[in-house]
């Protein structure tokens, strides 16, 4: 536990002295924050946003999209990078149990995951008059599912691409995908044909349904749960298979 | 007194390649003990196994009477580890690095005193990327004693050092057998072997070829002595009566005296004898690279 709770720390602080992952994992939702609410507006329109205004639709959304970018973003190139360079191989001959690496990522990226959603929902809240979430404990709940999700994801990632470098365009073509078929992009329902299978197949639109609800309606998905929750735990099961240390 | 490492006819292969074909020694307490061979000998992944960090093929394995192979994780926590190719992340600084590790041990050993110990004090807010090889060397070395170790495995750690932090290492690796550690150490360079180890095993293609004292070696396997003197006096043929001694060669003044045994003592009285003084007698022997030479050039030509 000692372990963990130093590792996590550590790592908190290296990610905080990497300028580029902070700029992206805290800054680029903002941006997009603020170019896609320029463009919509939040007049609400019957026809799509099931009613609701495009910025407190898209809010939750953005909310998941900062989960996707420090899960399928940060954390495989940071793994894969750490392995390259050998320091898993230096933290195995310390007899560093692999759930603190492991770990360790996830408790930072949650961290991180926290900070930033919370700058966000404010942003949104206070500048472009985003209606207060309906269940705020809802809000954590599918928030916290989510963020272990990606976690979990990320975590898979970093341990089968070998190197940094494939770690990173893997990840960041993954988050783009996202981006427009998951949620963020396109109203759901403009979604057919393939897009709507890349859209079922991404799973942030599973994360950014259970926001949307817990933060629109107050409501919460058992059906969205339980994807989420499998694809943590199939992510997990793959991760303890086929980790590598070096 | 239980040998600290045992290790009984390992062998292990990466798919067709075979790395170590037949590796068999002991390692005893508070011994500096070397394996030494030419790159691509089976070295790394002989101490590797030894770790736990590679699974061995086959062969019986003990370290502090704990199996590789299924103790790897308990292992490990109880020895310390110099690996090659192994790094902390850049921006890590280290204190940090230190103070991480040793959270790992319960019971660990005081990082500052270490810290102190290893000429990084001052150092301690200075990121990885930042510092020198030689003090990154100091860092992992203090990184491999953090949990306490009774023994240590050093893989290659002079690689890519200059000269002189070179020596510095040396006096590290003596300064932590000092401190009552057990001491594997990794290496392809002979005056590295032959000034540090007590006893060492020269691997070669995956076998030992030969096993013992640096100096033990040597009059084991290069035992002749050459002496050279330069005269002006016409006859020194009467050299050859010496005993232990097999050629005299001249070439001008230059004279050079071949033979096995004391003969230098016995070459310099039998010149005394006969009014022969010279003032730059001086003996040459053969040195670790002589005997490893030899020996790897033999399984050359076995193979």
């Amino acid at each position: 536990m000692i372990a963990l709770r130093r590792m996590a720390w550590v790592e908190l602080k290296l990610f905080l002295r990497e300028p580029l992952t902070v700029v992206f994992a805290l800054v680029l939702p903002l941006i997009i924050l603020v170019v896609m609410s320029g463009v919509f507006g939040n007049t609400p329109d019957p026809e799509f946003y099931r009613g609701y205004g495009p910025v407190d639709f898209y809010t939750p959304a953005y909310v998941g999209l900062v989960l996707a970018a420090i899960g399928v973003v940060s954390i495989p190139a940071h793994l894969a990078g750490n392995r390259e360079r050998g320091v898993l191989r230096r933290f195995r001959a310390s007899s560093v149990p692999l759930g603190v690496v492991v770990g360790a990522e996830a408790l930072v990226s949650l961290v991180i995951a926290l900070v930033s959603g919370v700058v966000l929902g404010v942003c949104a809240i206070l500048a472009y008059g985003v209606g207060a979430p309906a269940s705020p404990l809802l809000l954590v709940a599918a928030f916290l599912l989510s963020a272990l999700m990606f976690a979990a994801l990320g975590v898979m990632l970093g341990s089968l691409i070998p190197t940094a470098r494939a770690a990173q365009a893997a990840g960041m073509m993954l988050w783009f995908l996202m981006l427009m078929v998951g949620g963020p992009g396109p109203p759901p329902e403009t979604l057919t044909g393939v897009l709507g299978v890349l859209s079922h197949a991404a799973p942030l639109t599973y994360a950014s349904r259970l926001l949307q609800e817990a933060w629109l309606k107050g409501g919460w998905s058992w059906a969205d749960t339980g994807i989420v929750a499998a694809i943590a735990l199939g992510a997990s099961l793959v991760t303890a298979r086929f980790f590598r240390w070096e | 007194m239980t040998p600290v490492v045992t290790v009984e006819h390992l062998r292990k292969a990466y798919g067709a390649v075979t790395a170590v074909e037949d590796v068999s020694f002991t390692v005893e307490e508070g011994e500096i003990f070397g394996v030494l061979g030419p790159n691509g000998a089976g070295k790394t992944t002989t101490v590797e196994c030894l770790q736990g960090l590679r699974r061995a093929d086959g062969g019986t394995l003990r370290v502090l009477g704990l199996d590789p192979r299924t103790q790897g994780r308990e292992l490990r926590g109880r020895i310390g580890s110099q690996l090659q190719e192994s790094a902390l992340p850049d921006r890590i600084r280290v204190w940090e690095a230190l103070d991480l590790f040793a959270s790992l041990t319960p019971g660990a050993a005081d990082w500052r005193v270490l810290m102190g110990q290893w000429g990084l004090t001052g150092k301690e807010k200075a990121s990885f990327a930042s510092l020198s090889g030689g003090q990154r060397q100091r860092l992992f070395v203090a990184l491999a004693l953090v949990n306490d170790p009774k023994v240590v495995f050093l893989d290659e750690m002079t690689t890519g050092l200059d000269p002189a932090l070179r020596r510095v290492a040396w006096d590290l690796v003596e300064a932590i057998r000092a401190r009552g550690t057990t001491v594997v150490l990794v290496t392809h360079l002979m005056d590295e072997a032959e000034r540090l180890c007590d006893r060492l095993a020269i691997v070669d293609r995956g076998r030992v070829v030969a096993m013992g004292s640096p100096q033990g070696l040597i009059d084991l396997h290069a035992p002749q002595v050459l002496v050279h003197f330069s005269t002006s006096a016409p006859d020194v043929d009467f050299l050859f009566r010496v005993p232990g001694v097999e050629t005299v060669e001249r070439r001008g003044e230059q004279v050079e005296v071949a033979g096995i045994g004391a003969v230098l003592a016995l070459v310099a009285s039998a010149l005394v004898e006969r009014g022969i003084i010279p003032t730059d007698l001086r003996t040459e022997r053969a040195t670790l690279e002589d005997v490893f030479l030899r020996l790897t050039a033999r399984s050359q030509g076995a193979a």
